[in-house]
């Protein structure tokens, strides 16, 4: 909320420093976004009497003008219309320096000379008109040479725009942050309101509430003799620097007593409420009030929010007709206008949820609301009352506070809270004494006994957020330490005997990412979100995993795979001829409950006691391999880097069909080969799909595909890793001999290579090295070629040995019905 | 050829589409495809002699020929399909590879050098700072209820804090149940529900991740942004340990010569609350425009844990205290490589990527 300094000095005495009063009400959690000097650069403004008008030739846009300003005549080119001779409008002479550092130099137009620039009120800074010179002529005292501040008994002024923290009632009023302010320089507050008193004459009006737990008080003041005219200037004045609009003088009355205290008033036309009478009660379901906005509502159904009651309260006349949301917007029906005489001000306490989910509900916020939401200090509702009645009769002298009706509802306690010295140090490690504490406290209206170490503080009606038992021993220790300010209390190092440590499931992914990048791949990062269309490329059948409110269709279901995110980002790179790159992320992806194999449950709902059934969610490794050569192959062979790199015990590839998204003949699921837990897959993107999805790959691109689960990959009872305990190589010379056999189509490689691997204990290495099919060869199969590589730890090996390790390599082959092809080379 | 009649409409239909049927392949359907159903087709002989009946018989006679021809056309586009599917296949078939046989040594690929992702090194680091302090590191789902994200954190329903964070609700369950993370917070509570049920309290744990908020994206946010989050809870903590954690992380990853403060903030969950600032890592605290010329910029949130939090989750508040903070990996990311659009991230740039290591 914006707020005059001049406004805060009502209050409080303050020093001129304004980065001082910056950086203190920063410090006191009230953060300035903002400063503003209101009225700086207008010192050098007079007012000027308009005497000649010429058109100049040859333009019909400006005009020469002749003006008085006490010191004789001054030509002045200036391009507004709206004046006339003997208008009196501000003169900016040159060398003044307007707001916004425009300063005003000697200029020459068409060959006339303007010596100075005639404003309008946005060039000054003192409204938005921009239409036409500010006029002056209906200011009392007004002459030529007058400076302008001095005519509109202004001084210059400093608005702070103050953004209140969310649980801060009492910060959305000049009042409470002068209350703040004053702790901070440990001096008083003094109220500028004057008493007024109320007549006592015969009261018509009458008040009643039919919904004590929504409403708990209700104060209506009946007030005669108004005239609706505009506001005095320094009421619009300070409405506008606070950023509201002047409207007349009652509604602006109301505002003003608003951002004074924090109480919002509601002023209505008498003659337009049924009985004189307002009621409060709880609306019923489907009633419609249409709002001073001029929208019809709907009130009392609860809306689709969780925990939404469908609760409005309402105002009501005597015939209990709908003419308010009560604290929220008033109805369109019983509004000020011209002629009202006499006036209802309705001040009362709502219940701040009732309000805060009416308000949702209704996408309907106001200053009022945003107070009530709050809760407003129902102790100073009376204040409220009097302070209105006090400034309405600034522009309405003879107006008559006849009396004012009083109904109670249900008012929450106000707690009594203990805190003692040893608590306020536990929480702040800073040593707080009793007195001082107490001495802060009461700032802020506390009422506080100190007995020994111990405080018994009842909060204040003015800080209803204050809660009450062992959370409101901590909100008050945060009281302390906020006008205490934060900056002064101490800082230590804490340590303990816990030791840092990355998680397994960190270090997993830090071997996959400096695998990756050591293979020249690059990380990218994509949405979460994506459109229905790409979720049914990779996942035609899955049930969608639709966000209720997106922003775009583009973003609306939550990914199952991140293959088409990915391989989308490639073609980008593509298109801007930077496709020859392989593409990796590291991400999550989810399974609606509908598809999940096991269902995740997880308390939620309205105080979390519904169990809910929530998508299950997967960490996953994609890569889209977009080089020119890339394929299947390379993706396979990448593969095989990285479970070397993960030091993974053994792994087999089951070639299968691809499923959507995925190329259906060169695909393969990535298993353990001891537990055949899946552990990813590997294979080519669909090429049916690059139209869409890559549009301009040049023909015959292929993109290799590798997705790994990263939560299989991590679970080491699923995902075998190498035995830790390490073999030292053989120091004597190795046999090295190549095995060409002639396989089934049926055997994969991997398997034949394990069975070669494990027929003698002098194999150190089996090497698939060449694969050939048709020739002569069966069709059911092809020829594998394996470097065999023999040694023994202790010995070299002497040629009777060779030979029996190659016919039991032979047997283990035969075991699979592979057949040696053609004269082994020894 | 003789000129057809309408009295030979069954005929021609049988034959046109036995001619379809007989279309081996694409090529072969295209061919006839004038000849079947097109301009040279015995339909269109057949409705140019329209013109000579009555406007009547004109009428009959022209449906029938349009629903004959209507079938020789759906036939004619479901051979195209079959054909086109049969090609697709016969495709996939001649692209059929083992992957069990693949030759590893015959992959020969260019040499280059990889980058890990901006986000990626960004919690990296911060993660190492975070370990090197005496913290483990623990991660959440991105897909929480509202008890998670909001009501454990002390923000009950339709309670107008709820507010603070835009949020994208997902269709599954009651209305606002199911929901996408607004920030790492709720993994503090599962780390706490899980130290409670396994006794295995004290926690010192950073939670970086993955959020969501319902923001439309400009130069500084994207709808998804990743957060790291703290949270330490043991006995004899205060917000003293908080202000020197956080000045001790502040001179760790930003450097010795900046530092951090500490100003009143409101946070449902932690009470009493601060926004902490750092010096200006442009100007260095001299003031420039990107800190406003205060010298200092908002880094993140924190505060000691509300004691409603530690009610939810069932924590012995005479026993423990503790404190959480939490700020924006993106937002340090940002700071360090100086980005100005934020944006840049998401669209995944090689430009952009080769930037970083
Ligand atoms: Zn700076």
């Amino acid at each position: 909320m914006k707020i005059p300094l001049s406004w805060l000095r009502d209050f409080v005495d303050l020093p001129d420093d304004v980065t001082l009063l910056h950086e203190i009400l920063d410090d006191l959690g009230l953060v300035v976004e903002g400063v503003e000097n209101v009225g700086a650069g207008l010192e050098d403004v007079v007012v000027a009497r308009v005497e000649e008008i010429h058109a100049i030739e040859g333009a019909d846009r400006i005009r020469r003008v002749i003006v008085e300003a006490g010191a004789g005549p001054i030509e002045i080119v200036c391009g507004a219309m709206n004046f006339e001779v003997g208008n009196h409008v501000p003169l900016a002479p040159v060398g003044a320096v307007l707001p916004g550092n425009f300063e005003i130099a000697l200029r020459k137009m068409r060959g006339v000379t303007s010596n100075g620039m005639l404003c309008s009120g946005k060039e000054l800074g003192l409204g938005d008109d921009h239409n036409g010179l500010m006029l002056l002529d209906g200011f009392e005292g007004v002459h030529p040479g007058l400076p302008l501040l001095e005519l509109l008994r202004v001084s210059a002024d400093v608005v702070f725009d103050i953004s209140p923290e969310g649980n801060r009632p009492d910060a959305w009023s000049v009042m409470g942050v002068a209350r703040d302010l004053a702790a901070r320089f440990s001096t008083t507050i003094h109220d500028p309101a004057q008493r007024v008193s109320e007549s006592g004459g015969t009261a018509r009006a009458s008040a009643s509430i039919t919904a004590p737990e929504l409403c708990g008080q209700l104060l209506v003041a009946e007030i005669r003799g108004v005239v609706v005219s505009d506001s005095p200037s320094h009421v619009v004045r300070r409405l506008e620097m606070a950023g509201m609009r002047a409207i007349n003088n009652v509604v602006d009355a109301s505002n003003y007593v608003m951002l004074e205290r924090g109480q919002p008033t509601h002023p209505y036309d008498v003659a337009h409420v049924a009985g004189q009478h307002i009621g409060v009660r709880q609306a019923q379901p489907g009633e419609i009030l249409v709002t001073l906005d001029g929208v019809e509502r709907e009130l009392g159904r609860p809306g689709r929010g969780l925990g939404d009651t469908g609760v409005d309260c309402v105002i009501v006349d005597s015939k209990d007709c709908v003419i308010g949301l009560a604290g929220i917007m008033g109805g369109a029906s019983s509004e000020i206008r011209a002629d009202t005489c006499e006036v209802l001000l309705e001040v009362a306490y709502f219940d701040p949820m009732t309000i805060a989910r009416s308000s949702k509900r209704l996408g309907l916020r106001s200053e009022a609301s945003h107070r009530f939401e709050r809760g407003v200090d129902f102790n100073n509702a009376h204040a409220a009352m009097n302070r209105f009645v006090e400034v309405l009769s600034w522009s309405s002298p003879d107006i008559e506070w006849v009396r004012t009706q009083h109904s109670e509802g249900i008012l929450p306690e106000l707690p009594v809270v203990a805190v003692s010295t040893l608590e306020i140090s536990a929480l702040l490690g800073t040593d707080i004494s009793a007195d001082e504490a107490a001495r802060l406290l009461r700032f802020l209206n506390c009422e506080v006994t100190v007995a020994g170490e111990t405080l018994s503080v009842r909060v204040p009606s003015s800080r209803l957020d204050i809660r009450s038992g062992e959370a409101g021993r901590a909100d008050l220790i945060e009281e302390i330490a906020r006008l205490y300010s934060y900056r002064r209390l101490g800082r230590r190092t804490p340590t303990w005997t816990q030791a840092g440590a990355w998680s397994a499931r960190q270090n997993l992914r830090r071997s996959l990412r400096s695998t990756s990048v050591g293979m020249g791949w690059l990380e990218a990062w994509t949405p979460s979100l994506g459109s229905d269309e790409d979720f049914e490329l990779t996942n035609p059948l899955g049930t969608k995993i639709r966000i209720t409110n997106p922003l775009a269709a583009e973003e609306s279901v939550f990914r199952s795979s991140m293959v088409i995110g990915l391989a989308r980002a490639w073609s980008r790179n593509q298109e801007r001829g930077n496709g020859d790159v392989v593409l990796f992320e590291i991400g999550s992806v989810a399974v609606h409950p509908n598809d999940a194999p096991v269902k995740r449950l997880a308390r939620g709902g309205n105080a979390g006691v519904q169990e809910v059934l929530l998508p299950s969610e997967h960490e996953v490794m994609t890569v889209v391999l977009g080089r020119v050569d890339d394929d299947a192959v390379s993706a396979v062979a990448s593969w095989r880097v990285i479970a070397g790199r993960l030091a993974l015990a053994d792994t087999d590839l089951v070639q299968s069909t691809g499923p959507a998204g995925w190329h259906p003949t060169r695909y393969a699921l990535i298993v353990d080969a001891s537990t055949r837990a899946v552990i990813g897959r590997v294979g080519e993107i669909d090429p049916a799909l690059m139209v869409n999805v890559a549009p301009k790959a040049r023909v015959g691109q292929r993109l290799g595909l590798l997705e790994l689960d990263i939560d299989v990959v991590g679970d080491s009872q699923q995902v075998l890793r190498r035995s830790l305990t390490t073999p030292v190589p053989s120091k004597f010379p190795a046999v090295l001999f190549d095995l060409a056999l002639v396989t089934p189509l049926s055997v994969s490689a991997s398997t034949l290579a394990r069975s070669l691997r494990a027929a003698s204990d002098v194999v150190e290495s089996v090497e698939l090295f060449d694969v050939f099919s048709g020739g002569n060869l069966p069709p059911d199969a092809r020829s594998l070629a394996f470097a065999i590589r023999l040694s023994a730890r202790d010995r070299t090996l002497d040629e009777a040995e060779v030979m029996t390790a190659r016919a039991v390599l032979l047997q283990a082959a035969a075991g699979l019905h592979a057949e040696l092809r053609g004269a082994p080379l020894l | 050829m003789s000129k057809p009649t309408l009295d030979q409409l069954e005929e021609l239909v049988a034959q046109a589409l036995s001619r379809i049927e007989a279309c081996a392949n694409g090529d072969e359907l295209t061919a006839c495809e004038a000849e079947v159903h097109g301009k040279r087709s015995a339909f269109t002989q057949l409705q140019r002699s329209l013109g000579e009946l009555e406007p009547e018989a004109r009428r009959e006679a022209g449906s029938t020929l349009q629903s004959a021809r209507r079938r020789v056309l759906d036939a004619y586009a479901r051979r195209e399909g079959v054909l086109a599917e049969g090609e697709r296949q016969a495709q996939y078939e001649a692209d059929r590879l083992d992957l069990g046989d693949v030759v590893a040594a015959h992959v020969r690929l260019p040499l280059r050098a990889g980058h890990p992702g901006i986000i990626a090194t960004t919690q990296a680091t911060l993660e190492d700072v975070f370990v090197g302090m005496g913290f483990t590191i623990a991660d959440g789902p991105q897909i929480e209820t509202d008890w998670y994200n909001f009501e454990a954190l002390n923000i009950p329903p339709a309670h107008p804090a709820r507010g603070m964070w835009d949020t994208f609700y997902v269709e599954l369950g009651e209305p606002e149940t199911v929901l996408l993370r607004t920030h790492t917070s709720p993994t503090q509570i599962h780390l706490m529900e899980e130290a409670v049920a396994n006794d295995t309290l004290p926690i010192h744990a950073v939670m970086p991740g993955r959020c969501f908020r319902r923001d439309t994206p400009d130069a500084r946010h994207l709808a998804a942004f990743h957060q790291i989050e703290g949270l330490v809870v043991d006995e004899g903590i205060t917000f003293a340990d908080l202000a020197g954690v956080i000045e001790k992380f502040t001179k760790e990853y930003f450097g010795p010569e900046i530092t951090s403060r500490l100003r009143p903030a409101y946070f449902p969950f932690t009470e009493p609350s601060a926004e902490f600032e750092i010096t200006c890592t442009l100007c260095r605290g001299a003031g420039c425009r990107t800190c406003s010329q205060t010298g200092w910029i908002e880094l993140g949130g924190c505060g000691m844990v509300d004691p409603a939090v530690f009610a939810a989750v069932g924590i012995d508040t005479s026993r423990y205290s503790g404190f959480a903070f939490g700020f924006g990996i993106d937002r340090c990311a940002q700071m360090r490589h100086g980005i100005a659009d934020m944006r840049a991230i998401a669209d995944n740039d090689v430009r952009f990527l080769e930037q970083f290591s």
